[in-house]
């Protein structure tokens, strides 16, 4: 059960619309390292996970990513915001505009269309973990390229900046929930079995 | 906080709000963090206090806090991605 709140985690208030980023920017709704492929990723991997305190740590960052969806797409929605047909024209945006107008749609800047492809629910929680923590850093990565192309947009730096920020914050939590389920597990080998499933070690 | 204009008392929510998620996420890896969860107490105690007073003086901000005598005001507000919200 979610409830919704009528806020953005972070405030967003962009003055100047600007298409060629706003296309870039949408990699992080749609794109292979996105919000949506995040909240997705660890709202599913819950089910699998055997250590309450991780379910926890699974549920409240995916809540966020959900946050962060929303402030990524506020973010497109303020950029497009009555654009001219020349700067439609005149900007990568020509071709996302044929199909969505100005409204929003999860792709990647490439134009690849959201995918759970790009995502992986294993069931087994060490497996699960390790892909969370790339994940947080791909998304980190991804946020530094774009804080590299709106050096000179200073509304959308400052959120793009919190949103990298939290990318951070995610990666330790995930890496701290790694090794409190290593802490129950074999230390010879943690490899040894899947937790989730094998009820012990099989014998090899 | 009754006397911060409604720009001021929003910008309140969001950071004690922040505040709240932050210490939440800390505490799901640290649940014997005392002192942790004393910072957690006290921004979850001034979140909870400006939303209910934001509510009660400008607008809904879940469907839960919707005031009886204004009738059904939640989509009367912008939403947050419409700039005049922030």
């Amino acid at each position: 059960m979610w409830k919704y709140m009528k806020m953005l985690e972070y405030p967003v208030n962009i003055k100047t619309t600007n298409a060629r980023l706003a296309m870039a920017i949408m990699s992080q709704l749609g794109g292979p390292d996105g919000e949506k492929g995040a909240a997705t990723r660890y709202l599913s991997q819950r089910y699998a996970m055997p250590d309450n305190r991780v379910v926890g740590v699974l549920t409240d960052i995916g809540t966020e990513e959900l946050g962060h969806e929303e402030m990524v797409s506020t973010i497109i929605t303020q950029l497009t915001k009555n654009l001219t047909m020349d700067e439609i024209e005149q900007s990568g945006f020509y071709q996302y505009y044929v199909d969505h107008t100005t409204g929003i749609w999860p792709q990647a800047a490439s134009g690849v269309p959201f995918s759970t492809a790009t995502l992986q629910s294993t069931g087994d929680p060490i497996a699960d973990l390790h892909e969370d923590m790339a994940a947080e850093q791909k998304a980190r990565l991804t946020y530094d390229n774009i804080l590299r192309l709106c050096r000179d947009e200073p509304d959308v730096y400052d959120a793009i900046k919190f949103l990298r920020a939290r990318e951070m914050v995610h990666y330790q939590r995930f890496g701290e929930s790694l090794r409190m389920l290593q802490d129950q597990l074999d230390a010879k080998n943690f490899y040894a079995y899947n937790p989730a499933f094998d009820k012990k070690a099989p014998c090899i | 906080m009754e006397e911060l204009c409604r720009k001021d008392l929003m910008k309140l929510i969001q950071s004690t709000n922040f505040m709240v998620i932050e210490m939440a996420l800390y505490l799901d890896t640290h649940p014997q963090d005392a002192c942790a969860m004393g910072t957690y107490q006290e921004y979850r105690r001034q979140f909870k206090r400006a939303v209910a007073l934001y509510e009660k003086k400008y607008a809904p901000l879940t469907f839960y806090g919707v005031e009886d005598e204004n009738g059904w005001s939640w989509g009367n507000e912008p939403w947050p991605w419409q700039k005049e919200c922030d």
